[in-house]
C-alpha cells in the first residue's frame, strides 16, 4: 500500500537543479599469484562488509547516495540528488573514499583465500584491453513534449566539450601514440538510446525521471569522462547546466547540428590543436574552439537576465574561457591546475622527458594509471593535489561530511535520515531514489515524488516509528 | 540489515629544462620532485602491471 496523502510538489525557482553524478570504477587486482582472479570475485571480496550489513551488494547509504556492483564487476556509486554544485563535489569525492575504504576489507579477504595482492580502484573510463565504462551525469529538467528535439539541441555541445572538460589519455595506435582530449570519445556509437551497454549512446533517452513524471524528465548524459580536479567537475556540471537553463527557458540559442557527430566527437579527441574542423548540417566547418565559444558566448549573453550573476557562475565562465584560450592559443598553462586533460598532459609529458621515451611506452601507461588511482596515500593525482599542483574548489572537512551526510537541501536528506534511523534501530527496511519503506510495519510505503522537497510529515511519522525524533529542517 | 529494492533499477608543455648538463641538475619544481619520488616504483614491472588490468565494460 501507498500512502495517498503526497503533498502537491513545490513550486520551484527555475534556476534550481537537481543533479547527479554516476561513477563506475576500474577494479584491479595487482597479484603475483599464479591462479586467475576473476574481476567478480575481487569485487565480491570488495562488497564483502556491505554485504554483511545490508544483505546485498546494491545499498542505499547514510549518506542517501547508492553504492553496488555493475555490469562487469565495476564498483559504482552514484551521488544523492544534490541542488548545488558544491554539494556535488562533495558527495562525489565522499563516493571514491566510501569505495576506497572497502579495500583494506577486500585485500584481508582474498588473503584468507590465499590470494596476496593490492586492489586499485580507478576513476577512469578504460582499461588496457580498451574496455570502457562510464560516468553518468543526472540532470532534472522540466518535462516537456518534444524531449527528442531538446536532447538533440544538446548534442553539439556535448561533442566538443571535451576540449575543456575532457579528461585526456594517451592513444595507442598502429602508427604510433598521441595524446587526445578524451578517453570515452571513441567508445560513442550513436547520439541518443535508451540503451546503454549495446549501443552507448551520448545521451540515454530512458525516461525514468526518479521524480514527479508528469513534471519532469532525467538529462541522462553518458558522453562525459570521468574527471578527477574538481574544477573540471565544477566546470562539466556547471557549464551543462548553464546551457540547460538557456534551452530551457527557450531564450535564443545557437542551432550548431553536426552533420556527422560520430566523426566529429573522433576528430575533436584527437586534435589537441583544436583546429580540427567540423561540419554542420548547414554546410559550414567550425573548429571545437568555435563551436564552445559559440556557446560560452550564448550563455554570457544571458548573465543578468536568465542566468543570475553569481560568483560561481562567474567562476564556471572564467574557466570555461581559459580553457578554450588554451586550446586556441596552444598555451596550456592556462589550465594546467585546474583542467583533468591539462593537468594530465603536463605530467605525462614531464615523466616522457624524463625517461626520454616515446609516447607509446608502457611506463606512460603505468604512469596514467596511477593518475587515475583514487587511493589519498598512494594516487598520483592526490599526490599532485597535495603538493598545490591542482587547484580545490571543496575542502577535505566538506567531502568528510558529505561521507555521513546526505546533502541538507533535497529530497536526499530525507533518504539519509531514513536510512540512518533504521539502522540504528537495527529494522529492515526497503529505500530506492523514491521509496521508504520499514519491512514488517504496517506495509507502509512513503513515496517521495519531489525531488526538491526536504521535509515530509509522512516521513517523520516513519522516523517516530523507528524512534528517532522528527526532523524539521532548521 | 537487509535492504531491498522496490523498483527495478540496474542499471606545455612546460618550459624545456635547460640543457642537459654532465653533472644531474638539482630538480627545481615540485613536479620534477614527485616525479623522482615515484619513479621506482612506477618502473617495476610497468608492462605486466598494465596489461593485468582488464576488466569487461560496464553501464
Amino acid at each position: 500500500m501507498i500512502s495517498t496523502d503526497i503533498p502537491a510538489p513545490l513550486d520551484v525557482d527555475p534556476a534550481r537543479r537537481i543533479f547527479g553524478l554516476e561513477t563506475e570504477f576500474g577494479l584491479h587486482l595487482d597479484s603475483a599469484t599464479s591462479r586467475s582472479v576473476t574481476p567478480e570475485e575481487v569485487a565480491g571480496h570488495l562488497f564483502h562488509s556491505v554485504v554483511q550489513w545490508g544483505r546485498s551488494s546494491n545499498v542505499f547509504l547514510p549518506n542517501a547516495s547508492r553504492l553496488y556492483i555493475d555490469v562487469g564487476a565495476h564498483p559504482e556509486y552514484a551521488t544523492a540528488e544534490c541542488d548545488s554544485l558544491t554539494d556535488l563535489i562533495a558527495a562525489d569525492k565522499a563516493g571514491e573514499r566510501i569505495v576506497h575504504n572497502l579495500i583494506a576489507g577486500g585485500e584481508e579477504r582474498l588473503r584468507a583465500a590465499g590470494i596476496d595482492g593490492t586492489i586499485h580502484l580507478y576513476k577512469n573510463n578504460v582499461d588496457s584491453a580498451g574496455n570502457s565504462y562510464g560516468c553518468h551525469e543526472n540532470y532534472l529538467v522540466r518535462r516537456r513534449s518534444d524531449f527528442r528535439a531538446f536532447a538533440s539541441n544538446l548534442l553539439p555541445f556535448l561533442i566538443s566539450r571535451q576540449i575543456v572538460t575532457g579528461a585526456g589519455c594517451i592513444t595507442r595506435t598502429p602508427q604510433g601514440a598521441h595524446f587526445s582530449f578524451s578517453p570515452r570519445a571513441d567508445h560513442m556509437w550513436e547520439g541518443m538510446s535508451s540503451a546503454t551497454t549495446r549501443s552507448r549512446p551520448m545521451i540515454n533517452t530512458r525516461d525514468e525521471p526518479h521524480a514527479n513524471a508528469e513534471l519532469y524528465r532525467r538529462m541522462h548524459i553518458i558522453v562525459g569522462d570521468s574527471t578527477m580536479a574538481e574544477p573540471t567537475a565544477l566546470l562539466k556540471v556547471g557549464a551543462t547546466d548553464l546551457v540547460l537553463r538557456i534551452m530551457e527557458a527557450r531564450a535564443e540559442f545557437p542551432q550548431l547540428a553536426l552533420a556527422h557527430e560520430m566523426q566529429a566527437i573522433r576528430d575533436i579527441a584527437h586534435d589537441l590543436t583544436g583546429q580540427a574542423t567540423v561540419e554542420l548540417t548547414d554546410g559550414r566547418m567550425l573548429t571545437a574552439v568555435q563551436l564552445q565559444q559559440t556557446y560560452l558566448d550564448a550563455v554570457r549573453a544571458h548573465v543578468g537576465g536568465i542566468i543570475a550573476p553569481t560568483a560561481e557562475v562567474e567562476s564556471i565562465l572564467d574557466l570555461w574561457q581559459r580553457g578554450i584560450d588554451a586550446v586556441r592559443t596552444q598555451d596550456f598553462t592556462l589550465v594546467e591546475t585546474e583542467l583533468d586533460w591539462a593537468i594530465k598532459y603536463r605530467v605525462v609529458k614531464r615523466y616522457q622527458r624524463k625517461l626520454e621515451c616515446e609516447l607509446d611506452d608502457p611506463r606512460l601507461a603505468r604512469l596514467e594509471m596511477a593518475f587515475h588511482d583514487i587511493s589519498p596515500q598512494r594516487g598520483l593525482f592526490y599526490r599532485l593535489q597535495s603538493q598545490g599542483l591542482v587547484r580545490r574548489i571543496i575542502t577535505d572537512e566538506q567531502i568528510d561530511l558529505a561521507v555521513t551526510n546526505a546533502p541538507a537541501t533535497t529530497r536526499a536528506r530525507l533518504r539519509g535520515l531514513f536510512v540512518s534511523a533504521a539502522l540504528a534501530a537495527g529494522r529492515d527496511f526497503t529505500v530506492d531514489w523514491v521509496h521508504l519503506k520499514i519491512t514488517g510495519s504496517d506495509g507502509r510505503t512513503v513515496l517521495l515524488k519531489d525531488p526538491f522537497r526536504n521535509e515530509d510529515e509522512r516521513v517523520d511519522v516513519l522516523l517516530g516509528m523507528l524512534g528517532a525524533p522528527a526532523a524539521p529542517v532548521e | 540489515m537487509p535492504q531491498t529494492h522496490s523498483s527495478s533499477q540496474s542499471h606545455e608543455d612546460d618550459v624545456p629544462d635547460a640543457p642537459a648538463a654532465p653533472t644531474q641538475v638539482a630538480s627545481t619544481d615540485a613536479l620534477d620532485d614527485l616525479l623522482d619520488e615515484i619513479d621506482g616504483s612506477l618502473q617495476v614491472n610497468a608492462e605486466q602491471f598494465v596489461r593485468s588490468f582488464v576488466q569487461k565494460g560496464g553501464e
